[in-house]
């Protein structure tokens, strides 16, 4: 941080000091979000092999075999934790953060530069951990992603005894590398803002990132105790969670919840950043009120605290405890549609360019409404009696990470690509990537919200077992879901393609290809190491467009007078 | 107020959503569904609403038909009003939902009423165990019927049910009752049902219980009282 601008070249360094042991927090960005797109593929992978089965069953699944029933759990209970914490959590906060904080808030690096390398690490090392715990004998933990004791805890109920424990263990290490990251976030904005820059002239995506960084500090403290206790009662045969020994099976719930609800927010939230920044630079719009996107982000987060019981309506708790989650769980829609509201609001009056970014944003608020209206019918508790562990609940969700972990991810990726990488993707593959993902998402999940309101429960392989699930009709459903994820998994290639080629190929973006007013696009494209060359001073608010009596659409934020 | 949301749920009535996608067999399925359709009804509303306001100005502040955007900070207060006023008509609509939903979980979860007959129910890794009560009508006694995957009832009979669960958890669901209840080792959950219609439905384990989950399956019988009592009858000769 001390160190004065453009000193940082005073020698080459070779390729395994710039790009494996960095301490530049781009560099950093950019390997939490290749190995979260690495993960991202394994879990594609997994759910390809396992929609296959349900559609198919019993079919060789081509490039994997026949699935059987431990494989099938094993599949989704991975497909589940890699999504949610080996891509939504790395790309979304550490990748994003890591590129976007220090480079929209005008320094040089984070501020503690060794303990980011030292999350990164940690995290690669929780990445191998959970890949390996596939390969063990027994096979990889299959009791779902949630892991609820006795199934999880005990050896002779899960049959994987390796599976189950490096699970576990690669979580809790997972924990330990975004605890690191979420410090550095939070002690950076705090205190190595560029001159002039206030608290309401923060651009609202690293608000999100860091508030969503405090909740996760928050929230994970349960969990890892929890943790520990479950790894303990795996492998010294503790009783933390065994009735027999006096514990208490319903505990793990409780922590693991604790830390789940928020953990939905942690996600959320810098997606919903994401969105703010690219739909104010492609409307060219202010972003409306400002303080009220920032005080309902607040608002939610602590809420989110409050809400964590709605999962377990059914699972043995007090009865009259529902009663008060389904108040907090219902209300805590007013924040979610009121920033819903807000972003439709920015759209008033602009004059919006359909780039492959803004796509992205727009279908992330179109899709992401479809998830949130149907979470109340899973906050009312009344409702849940019968939708609880439906595919209902896993249209639901898919609904709220799908937009958060794929959707607006591709619309920051488009975004913030020219900053980057120094280059443009190529818009008309951009938008290519764009339908192709779109339209087959709603094509799977539809019809699963349908055959969940008929009452199909989940992590089942083969409905066989009950008539009234295996009707041809149903069975039908269940194939156009994979037909459509079959597609929209195909939808990627061209993203890759255009990924990959745009970095030596594409079009020079130049320092500023957006017009765009905040401080990342007042150093060059990509930024060496140190970022910019003269250390910039704000002077107003992150989204300055088309303000009147000015002849440029954008007053950047750094531009004096 | 009760009149009130007597009118509401007689309107929502008449859209029988539910009943379309799957049937209802027992006395509470049907304050479900009205829960059900009535959050259908109101979010799908807003839903719409919002999407339409969301595509229109996509269309219609397009670069093409509206070249120069406007300045607009949204925190005067006639502009902030387009953010309150939807905010406060969901919060009317949540009041509705939390008011139903409680209501709804109540009658099924909190109130019991009192047991005709009272069934036991394990749930064991892969298989769930049923004890039907003879022609006594009590369990823990000689005449105890007991079944595995399938679970035997009287029609307009209100039953207790004892839950319990030898190794990890389960749940205990049958979808066309509308009922779905955890089973935690350790402990004896206590719920409710009364079947409305005879038939054979589907029994599920809802709750990810090993590698078997996908078989443990087993079949509801709801029967007239006098078949039911033929059953147990035969039963008892074996």
């Amino acid at each position: 941080m001390a160190t004065e601008a453009g000193h940082h070249d005073h020698h080459e360094l070779n390729f395994w000091q710039k790009y494996i042991f960095s301490v530049d927090h781009k560099i950093i960005g950019l390997q939490y979000m290749f190995t979260g797109i690495f993960m991202a593929l394994i879990g594609g992978f997994f759910v390809y092999c396992f929609r296959m089965q349900l559609a198919f069953p019993g079919m060789e699944v081509p490039f994997f075999g026949v699935v059987n029933p431990g494989e099938y759990n094993s599949l989704v209970t991975n497909h589940g934790t890699i999504m949610i914490f080996w891509v939504a959590m790395p790309v979304l906060i550490a990748a994003f953060g890591n590129i976007l904080i220090p480079l929209m808030i005008g320094c040089d690096d984070m501020v503690f530069p060794r303990i980011n390398r030292l999350s990164y690490q940690i995290f690669l090392l929780s990445a191998i951990v959970l890949i390996a715990s596939f390969f063990v004998p027994g096979g990889g933990f299959g009791g779902a992603w949630t892991a609820y004791p006795p199934l999880s805890s005990q050896y002779d109920y899960n049959l994987t005894p390796l599976g189950s424990t490096l699970w576990v263990v690669a979580v809790a290490l997972e924990f330990v590398a975004f605890l690191l990251g979420g410090i550095n976030f939070i002690t950076t904005l705090m205190n190595a803002r560029a001159p002039g820059m206030k608290m309401y002239d923060i651009p609202i995506v690293v608000w999100m990132i860091v508030i969503a960084s405090i909740l996760f500090m928050a929230s994970v403290g349960p969990l890892i105790a929890g943790a520990i206790m479950l790894i303990f009662d795996q492998t010294l045969n503790t009783g933390f969670f065994d009735p027999a020994q006096g514990g208490d099976p319903v505990l793990w719930q409780h922590l693991f919840w604790f830390f789940g609800h928020p953990e939905v927010y942690v996600v959320l939230l810098p997606a919903m950043g994401i969105v703010a920044d690219v739909m104010c630079v492609f409307s060219r719009k202010k972003l409306f009120a400002y303080k009220t996107v920032l005080y309902t982000a607040v608002a939610t987060g602590i809420l989110s605290f409050f809400v964590w019981a709605h999962h377990q309506f059914i699972s043995g708790i007090d009865p009259r405890m529902a009663n008060v989650f389904t108040v907090t769980t219902v209300l805590i829609s007013i924040p979610i549609a009121e920033m819903c509201f807000v972003y439709i609001a920015t759209l008033y009056g602009g004059s919006i360019t359909l780039s492959t970014p803004m796509l992205f944003a727009l279908a992330f608020v179109f899709e992401f409404l479809i998830g949130g209206v149907t979470g109340i019918f899973l906050g009312a508790s009344g409702a849940d009696i019968y939708f609880h562990d439906t595919y209902f609940v896993l249209a639901h969700f898919h609904y709220t990470f799908v937009p958060i972990a794929i959707i607006a991810v591709f619309a920051g990726i488009y975004h913030w690509y020219p900053k980057m990488f120094g280059r443009l993707m190529n818009e008309f593959w951009g938008k290519v990537h764009f339908w192709g993902t779109c339209i087959s998402f709603n094509f799977i999940f539809i019809p699963l919200f349908y055959l969940g309101a008929a009452g199909q429960h989940r992590r089942i392989y083969n409905y066989e077992a009950w008539p009234e699930l295996a009707s041809p009709e149903f069975q039908t459903l269940r194939q156009v879901a994979t037909c459509a994820l079959i597609v929209m998994i195909l939808s990627q290639i061209p993203f890759f393609i255009n990924f990959f080629w745009s970095m030596f190929k594409g079009k020079k973006a130049g320092d500023n290809p957006w017009n765009a007013t905040t401080l990342e696009w007042a150093c060059p494209s990509p930024p060496p190491h140190g970022n910019f060359a003269e250390y910039p001073t704000v002077y107003r608010g992150p989204y300055e467009y088309s303000v009147p009596g000015r002849s440029s659409d954008f007053w950047p934020q750094h531009e004096k007078g | 107020m009760n009149s009130l949301l007597e009118t509401i749920e007689s309107w929502v009535r008449f859209f029988p959503m539910m009943e379309w996608i799957i049937e209802s067999a027992s006395s509470f399925a049907y304050q479900i569904d009205f829960i059900i359709t009535f959050i259908a009804i109101l979010t799908g509303f807003w839903l719409f609403l919002a999407e339409g306001i969301l595509i229109y100005f996509v269309i219609k502040f397009s670069k093409k038909r509206n070249p120069t955007a406007q300045y607009i900070t949204g925190e005067k207060k006639e502009e902030m009003k387009w953010i309150h006023l939807p905010h406060n008509a969901v919060l009317v609509c949540d009041i509705f939902v939390i008011i139903f939903a409680i209501h709804v979980w109540y009658g099924i979860k909190q109130d019991l009423p009192k047991a005709e007959e009272t069934v036991r129910i394990i749930g064991q890794q892969w298989s769930w165990v049923v004890v039907h009560p003879g022609l006594d009508k009590q369990l823990d006694t000689d005449d105890d019927v007991v079944m595995v995957d399938e679970l035997r009832l009287k029609v307009g009979t209100t039953y207790h049910y004892k839950l319990e669960a030898k190794d990890v958890m389960h749940s205990f669901s049958i979808p066309v009752f509308r009922l779905k209840q955890d089973a935690i080792p350790g402990r004896v959950i206590t719920g409710w049902f009364k079947p409305t219609k005879e038939g054979t439905y589907d029994l599920q384990c809802a709750e990810m219980c090993g590698i078997g989950h996908g078989i443990m399956g087993g079949r509801v019988v709801v029967q007239s009282p006098s078949d039911h009592n033929s059953w147990l009858t035969s039963k008892a000769k074996i």
